[in-house]
């Protein structure tokens, strides 16, 4: 499970969802790895503005990771910013398209949000206490039974 | 109900996942347009997203496709390292209430056994939307008009019907090498599937459908609490883009 995704999971138990305690669920033993994919600043810079930051500063400090306490702000790049693709699938930018700040919050937010796997641990909701599993990168959120 | 679509429909995918992943490999043309068109950064799901064959298909924007079938969203993990993927119920949906640009469900909704069920998935679909003019859904079922598909169906068939799937056999598990090789989704019920039927293995695997009659599904959206934006026929499917209601 990426890290981006922590930002749009929540506890599956009906009676959690009108509770603010059940996003984001908490990270409990958890195993990183860390999966090079493309980089995609187009991608990256229209999704800033759709991520709770709150909830990412929690479920990175969980992991163990720092982010600046406020959302850093970046241009939203639009797609006539770029030119093709490189060989390695990433985007090629024209020069000047982006500062060198932001490119380094852009290279930064890659890392995190894309790259940073929870391959093994827990997830659990701080509303109703359950342990949702993560294995080999892909958490299972089927309840049993009684709770559904 | 649960157990029966347990049996008729979980545990069925989770045996052909393989087999089945490997025949879904073509994007139809009306998902396509619908994923191709949106803006870049938009963050969506895909509900029942099988072996993930649309995670890729744009990608600009963020997709969390999840699937009740553990064996397919292991599948659908490899092919979009991009994307994501979780196991999840249609019914109890892991994803935040209110946060999504978009919703696909592509054969999905008639796999559920009665139309409260149909209903209660279609509503738990909508509840992911962002408000109406900003988020939308695109849902897929399958027709009960296909006269000239290989089933034949037409607006007088049952519609509510378990479909066979065979495995052939390099899906099979290698332990158990009995009975003959057979088309897949033979609905024949005869030919093949029946000379294969004296092995327990080679039992074509019967999954239930409920098939849609025009209108149906719009019926239902609304019924979901729901607004049809758009909707429309595509070879052997019924389809619709929706938003949630303005309240």
């Amino acid at each position: 499970m990426k890290l981006l995704t922590a930002n749009f999971i929540s506890c599956a138990v009906k009676a959690c969802k009108s509770s603010p305690l059940s996003f984001p669920l908490h990270f409990r033993d958890a195993e990183l790895a860390s999966k090079p994919v493309p980089y995609n600043p187009l991608l990256l810079s229209n999704l800033l503005p759709r991520l709770d930051w709150a909830a990412l500063v929690t479920s990175s400090k969980e992991l163990g990771f720092t982010l600046p306490e406020t959302k850093p702000e970046l241009p939203r790049l639009s797609a006539s910013s770029f030119a093709a693709t490189t060989g390695d699938g990433d985007m090629n930018m024209d020069g000047g398209a982006v500062g060198e700040e932001d490119e380094k919050t852009l290279r930064m937010l890659h890392k995190v949000l894309m790259e940073t796997e929870v391959v093994e641990g827990k997830m659990v909701c701080g509303s109703c206490g359950f342990e949702y599993g993560i294995h080999q990168t892909v958490g299972n959120f089927l309840l049993p039974s009684h709770l559904v | 109900m649960a157990d029966y679509e347990d049996q008729h429909v979980h545990q069925v995918y989770e045996k052909i996942a393989s087999h089945f992943s490997a025949t879904r490999y073509k994007p139809w043309p009306i998902v396509h347009e619908f994923l191709s068109t949106l803006p870049p950064g938009s963050v969506g799901v895909d509900v029942g997203c099988g072996n993930g064959k649309y995670l890729n298909v744009n990608p600009n924007v963020f997709i969390v496709g999840s699937d009740r079938c553990e064996n397919l969203v292991k599948i659908a993990k490899d092919q979009a390292p991009t994307q994501d993927v979780a196991t999840a119920d249609i019914l109890s949906q892991p994803h935040r209430p209110s946060s999504f640009d978009f919703a696909l469900s592509i054969a999905v909704i008639h796999h559920l056994s009665s139309p409260e069920r149909r209903v209660e998935a279609i509503a738990s679909i909508l509840e992911l939307l962002k408000p109406a003019g900003e988020g939308r859904a695109l849902l897929y079922v399958w027709a009960l008009e296909q006269k000239n598909s290989r089933r034949g169906w037409d607006e007088n068939s049952e519609q509510d019907v378990l479909v066979p799937w065979v495995l052939t056999k390099q899906f099979k598990e290698p332990s158990k090498k009995k009975g003959e090789s057979a088309e897949s989704e033979s609905g024949s019920g005869s030919g093949s599937t029946e000379k294969a039927a004296d092995s327990e293995e080679s039992k074509p695997f019967l999954r239930y459908y409920h098939l849609y009659k025009q209108g149906e599904l719009e019926d239902n959206v609304k019924s979901a609490g729901g607004n049809v934006l758009k909707s429309g026929y595509e070879k052997d499917n019924w389809w619709a883009i929706v938003e949630r209601t303005t309240e």
